[in-house]
């Protein structure tokens, strides 16, 4: 057929039902793909992200459910029952010993749950100590790390939206608390904190956290929040300006549609990650408070106090500071190499 | 130098001084939270001591009035007023005092940690993905994740007191070995990752494979051309390092009995000696800022591609 140009007439050919092979080429042949399940996939990939994983999902999960059914407590001194003398032989047992009486109830054929890491010097299982340590450190680092992402988020955007003088001075604010020694303001801070608000919480239910942690907690909100600002700030401004945005506002999208279809999916890995490697910044700070004597209340144990604690009976029961060490160490590290994952598998502008 | 550079500069020391003052004013307010304020001691303080802070602060007038002598002190006398807990010591004095021995150990410690970090950091580079890269990764890693006060006292575990290789008190100079070890650590693993990741960047650059098409001999495009352009990132480390040493040296004194600025420190906070831990706060404060404002500074006038803002 000649080809005619500038003519109305419609080639009907291309009108016909699509035949079984046609329709083959629109079968889907797998589900389409999200960004959150690229991501997921990517990160499973990653051997070192996928073990500091478990690990982490480990721990968490021990220090969670082992108290629940572990037959001694952290607090529980040992030799002192009501109405007897406290009994010495039960401080300072070495990893599977047994204190007098219990050793009297083995010898009459009864069994007695084992202390596997033995006691502590005020005659406290140390097993349960380092676990109930654990989840102190654990929860310390996890609320942190949200009080840091709330408040950072939230400063951030405004700053990032309004714009302007708004931004000028929330910046200015942001650029001195940055250039403040951190360390030695939050040393100050726990002091004074720590000494005002005993008597206020005294009898509330806040005193089971002790000051300690509270003061550590409203530290973090007075000053850590600051770069995760900076950060949802930067990503607001480059994100409001970024060509889809443009597009998404040409072809008539609303504001609502804009913000939860494609502000927040791609500024959201980045404030993750960020939020994740937070977690071991705080957990490192509350151990080195704790380690000072400015962190967790006694008989509270975290563990920092508790290789605090270690330093005193070195010589003689070194693998009491081994243990927490290893404990903080490994969270520490499986934390960091995990976020690091997080971001190689999220952080979409790494991908080439 | 242009003037650009000359404004940059300007500016950066206006922030560093402001950021001082910010340091003493929340120092003296937030400690004004404790209850009788900072000048007032408990029970253990002297009457003389507690006399003595009564002329020169005039507790009686309101706290405004007590901040600004405190703030005069310091600007015109460099003068923190006296201990409440060490009789009739000045807390200048007692700060004097520790700063020579903290001095000294934080010095040597950040001297090992730069030149151990930058070997290391250059030889994982140019042996990338054989062995020892690999080693060299995994122990820094393992560093970088270890807080000071752990590697301290395992340190002490081991060599003072299972093998009894070196003393554990801090105050010969054979006690100091271990703390500058704990010290030098952690700055050393980040500076070597730090290296080993610029020096990468820098020998894929342009100019060294100029260097090397124009036939210049390996060694001279590793010391010649690379190491040098490598190390302009490990310099802007210069101030967060300051800090980690000065925040590490508080447990690292401690654990060591090193008769440092940072024991000085923890005990004072132990006794409630106030004046003290203002003094203390605001002299490592500013020493910090001091720090990174000299890094910032060195960092634009090193390295002639920095624009700046």
């Amino acid at each position: 057929m000649q080809k005619k140009h500038f003519t109305f007439h419609v080639d009907l050919d291309m009108f016909n039902p699509a035949s079984a092979k046609d329709k083959e080429y629109m079968v889907q042949m797998r589900p389409s793909s999200t960004f959150f399940k690229d991501g997921v996939k990517r990160l499973y990939k990653n051997k070192v992200a996928f073990v500091s994983f478990i690990i982490i999902i480990l721990i968490t999960l021990s220090s969670i459910i082992i108290p629940f059914f572990w037959p001694y407590s952290y607090e529980d001194q040992l030799g002192v029952q009501p109405g007897k003398a406290v009994d010495a032989s039960y401080n300072n047992l070495k990893p599977f010993e047994y204190g007098k009486t219990e050793q009297a109830l083995i010898d009459d054929g009864e069994s007695v749950f084992p202390h596997i890491f033995g006691t502590d010097s005020a005659g406290r299982d140390y097993f349960i100590r380092v676990i109930y340590g654990t989840r102190v450190s654990l929860a310390v680092g996890f609320f942190a790390s949200i009080i840091v992402l709330l408040i950072g988020t939230l400063v951030g955007s405004v700053s990032g939206y309004f714009g302007g003088k708004v931004d000028l001075i929330i910046m200015r604010i942001v650029d001195i608390i940055y250039s403040l020694p951190d360390m030695l303001m939050v040393i100050l801070l726990s002091t004074v904190l720590k000494m005002t608000l005993t008597p206020v919480i005294a009898g509330t239910a806040l005193e089971s956290i002790g000051a300690n942690i509270i003061s550590l907690f409203i530290v973090f909100a007075l000053l850590y929040w600051v770069s995760m600002s900076r950060l949802i700030r930067g990503q607001i401004l480059s994100l409001r300006e970024q060509e889809y945005v443009l597009s998404a506002r040409a072809t008539g999208a609303k504001g609502k549609w804009i913000i939860t279809k494609h502000l927040i999916p791609n500024c959201i890995s980045v404030v993750i990650i960020s939020a994740a490697l937070q977690i071991p910044s705080a957990i490192f700070t509350e151990s080195y408070l704790s380690f000072l004597g400015l962190g967790v209340n006694a008989p509270m144990p975290s563990l920092g106090s508790l290789a605090s604690e270690a330093l005193n009976g070195l010589a003689s029961y070194p693998y009491r500071l081994v243990i927490p060490a290893v404990v903080i160490s490994l969270i520490v590290l499986s934390l960091n190499l995990f976020g690091d994952g997080l971001r190689d598998a999220f952080d979409p502008k790494l991908n080439d | 130098m242009n003037s650009k550079t000359l404004l940059y500069i300007v500016k950066r020391v206006l922030l560093a001084l402001f950021t001082v003052w910010v340091v003493i004013t929340i120092t003296f307010f937030v400690m004004h939270a404790v209850p009788g304020g900072p000048f007032v001691g408990e029970k253990a303080t002297t009457p003389a001591v507690q006399a003595a802070m009564e002329a020169k602060y005039g507790l009686d007038k309101p706290p405004l009035e007590q901040y600004g002598t405190y703030l005069k002190d310091i600007v015109t006398k460099f003068d923190f007023g006296p201990s409440l807990k060490q009789r009739g010591r000045m807390v200048i004095d007692i700060i004097a005092d520790g700063m020579k021995t903290s001095m000294k150990l934080g010095l040597i410690a950040a001297g090992v940690a730069a030149l151990i970090g930058i070997v290391l950091g250059a030889v994982a580079a140019l042996r990338r993905n054989k062995l020892i890269d690999r080693v060299i990764m995994v122990i820094t890693t393992a560093f970088v994740s270890m807080p000071s006060f752990i590697i301290g006292a395992l340190l002490l575990a081991l060599f003072s007191v299972q093998l009894r290789w070196l003393p554990a008190n801090g105050s010969t100079a054979a006690g100091l070995v271990l703390p500058i070890i704990t010290l030098a650590l952690y700055p050393m693993a980040y500076i070597t990752r730090l290296t080993r990741s610029s020096m990468l960047d820098v020998l894929g650059q342009d100019y060294i494979r100029t260097a090397k098409a124009k036939g210049v001999s390996g060694a001279r495009i590793i010391f010649g051309h690379a190491l040098k352009n490598s190390l302009i990132p490990v310099l802007t480390y210069l101030g967060p390092m300051l800090a980690y040493i000065v925040t590490g040296s508080l447990v690292v004194e401690q654990i060591f009995a090193v008769p440092g600025i940072g024991r000085q420190f923890v005990s004072s906070i132990t006794n409630r000696d106030y004046p003290m831990i203002m003094g203390t706060t605001i002299i490592l404060a500013a020493l910090i800022v001091i720090m990174n404002l000299v890094t910032d500074i060195l960092y634009k006038v090193v390295d002639p591609r920095i624009t700046l803002e």
